[in-house]
């Protein structure tokens, strides 16, 4: 863990951001992607992070993940956690099939083998992915790639769940089954969830918190709950209500840039 | 609500699956194992019929006497004559134990070579575009200067095989190092791998491909290197296939000559075919074939 990664006071938070703050390049080339971010995740919280262009939302991701470090403040994780990370691409390893690319986190960890097969099989399972762990990444679909590496992911058995526009690449329909699975394992599970996206509506249909970065550099300017029952629909009227008030903040902020 | 989720899932469960058929439905050809091996063959025997026929075709015109091109058909006995006493297997035999002592002293040097400086900017700056000058100074060029530090001896040829292969090698190595996509290092950083551990589950299978390349464009040139060795430095006490083909030229003794030139191709195509093996194995498992390969 980095020097400035610290275990927060509070046993309610999953996750704590102060005054992070992100500077690339040096001198007069320096640009300022995050500035002065505090956020906290409380454990089992769903937070999405909804921005557009250059709010540095993999930045901060990134940082989190312990992938690079900030250029001031603190991040906190509840007992010093290893995030587990999700990106865009399912990023599977292609020389190995399912079951060993879902099998890695668990070798790396030096788990005995009686005890990994078992853990691939549950984990599989868990995706609905039982009968394809022989198949190598490349003869999967899209949909079914971005499951595995969410059973990779959950075999790092952490806590906190680290999504960067993980279902930016699918179809809607296969985007909409995954909106179902995520939300099942994050409740089975308790995970506390911090999900990067674009998409407004993925963010009403998933978080229970809404967060708006603005661009360049990156800053919290609006923040809501979203208190919709679960399960939800992404095309229920309450939904679309959320994704509407938010995509006008949005859209204010994006104007703000061209001016 | 929990009657709801419940209700949900099982809906999501027959979606998923549903889906999961369509998206992978006719993704699977076979073709039987003869069948693939007869489309790979016929063209190469073909091939091999149309040479060996204008090879005859040109002695058949006089176009040189019969005594320094001989037809296929004498060539072929000589060869069976070849195989049946000791010479040709002990050439055999010192030419591909040289082969094999230099690819391997080749194959060494360059993977640590090359790993070193995939690794060390400093040590990139300081050697990376030697390695690549190495690379493109023909290995003949390498024999005068073999000659005076070692004489006319194993150590010269040995020396000239290891400055062929190995600058290929290493370059193989950091080419692979250097293409590791940056994706796959995040997320085997993220899933825990660290140091070692990096290289062990991501580095170095994410640049086997390269690897692979290099050690196939190694071997190429450490052949040559060993066939141009043999070929200069004769008189050492032992044949070989290249001082084979010298006595055969000195003795004119075309036969011999060309029947140990088939020797030597043949032997090339096999471990060509080793490696090419090897490549489309990797292709297969990474997908690469996929869908073009039909």
């Amino acid at each position: 863990m980095t020097s400035t990664t610290t275990t927060p006071q509070s046993a309610t938070t999953a996750v704590a951001l102060s005054g992070v703050t992100k500077v690339y390049g040096r001198g007069a080339n320096a640009v300022l992607a995050l500035d002065g971010m505090s956020l906290n995740v409380a454990p089992g919280e769903f937070v999405c992070l909804v921005g557009a262009s250059g709010c540095g939302k993999s930045t901060l991701l990134n940082l989190v993940a312990g992938l690079d470090r900030p250029s001031g403040g603190q991040i906190g994780l509840a007992g010093g956690a290893n995030p587990g990370l999700m990106f865009q691409e399912p990023a599977l390893f292609p020389w190995l099939t399912v079951e060993a690319n879902v099998e890695v986190p668990l070798k790396l960890r030096g788990l005995p083998r009686a005890e990994r097969r078992e853990r691939v099989a549950e984990l599989l399972r868990t995706v609905h992915l039982g009968d394809f762990g022989r198949k190598r990444p490349h003869e999967l679909s899209g949909g079914m790639r971005q499951r595995v590496a969410l059973a990779r992911t959950l075999a790092l058995d952490t806590p906190v769940l680290l999504m960067d526009e993980p279902f930016g690449a699918l179809d809607a329909m296969t985007r909409d089954i995954l909106h179902d699975e995520l939300e099942r394992i994050w409740s089975e599970r308790k995970l506390s969830v911090l999900f990067v996206t674009h998409n407004v509506r993925e963010a009403a249909r998933l978080a229970d918190r809404i967060i708006l970065l603005s661009s360049r550099p990156g800053r919290i300017i609006y923040s809501a709950e979203v208190d919709i029952p679960r399960p939800r629909r992404i095309d229920s009227p309450e939904v679309a209500a959320i994704a509407a008030e938010v995509t006008e903040r949005l859209r204010t902020e994006v104007g703000r840039h061209g001016q | 609500m929990a009657s709801d989720i419940l209700t949900s899932s099982a809906r999501t469960d027959a979606q998923i699956s549903g889906l999961d058929a369509l998206e992978i439905a006719g993704r699977d050809k076979e073709v039987s194992r003869g069948a693939r091996i007869w489309a790979a063959t016929w063209p190469k025997l073909a091939a091999l019929t149309i040479a060996i026929l204008a090879w005859q075709l040109v002695v058949w015109s006089d176009w040189k006497p019969p005594y320094s091109l001989p037809g296929p058909l004498v060539v072929g006995r000589e060869l069976v004559a070849q195989a049946q006493g000791p010479q040709l297997w002990e050439g055999l035999l010192t030419t591909l134990r040289r082969a094999a002592v230099g690819y391997v002293f080749s194959v060494t040097v360059g993977l640590l070579l090359g790993l070193a400086v995939a690794r060390s900017t400093a040590l990139r700056a300081a050697i990376g575009s030697m390695i690549t000058a190495l690379q493109t100074m023909p290995s003949i060029a390498w024999f005068p200067l073999a000659i005076l530090l070692f004489e006319l001896s194993e150590k010269a040829i040995f020396f000239v095989v290891v400055l062929g292969a190995a600058p290929s090698i290493a370059n193989g190595v950091i080419s692979g190092v250097d293409y590791v996509p940056p994706l796959l290092l995040r997320a085997g950083r993220n899933l825990g791998a660290r140091g070692l551990d990096l290289y062990r589950y991501v580095i170095a299978p994410a640049a086997l491909p390269a690897i692979v390349a290099g050690l196939k464009q190694g071997w190429a040139f450490s052949w040559r290197s060993l066939m141009a060795g043999e070929l200069i430095v004769v008189g050492i006490s032992q044949t070989s296939l290249g001082a084979q083909l010298t006595y055969s030229r000195e003795l004119s003794d075309s036969p011999w000559l060309l029947s140990t030139m088939i020797v030597i191709l043949v032997l090339g195509l096999v471990v060509d075919a080793a490696f090419g093996a090897a490549d489309t194995a990797i292709r297969c498992r990474w997908g690469v074939l996929d869908q073009a390969g039909q």
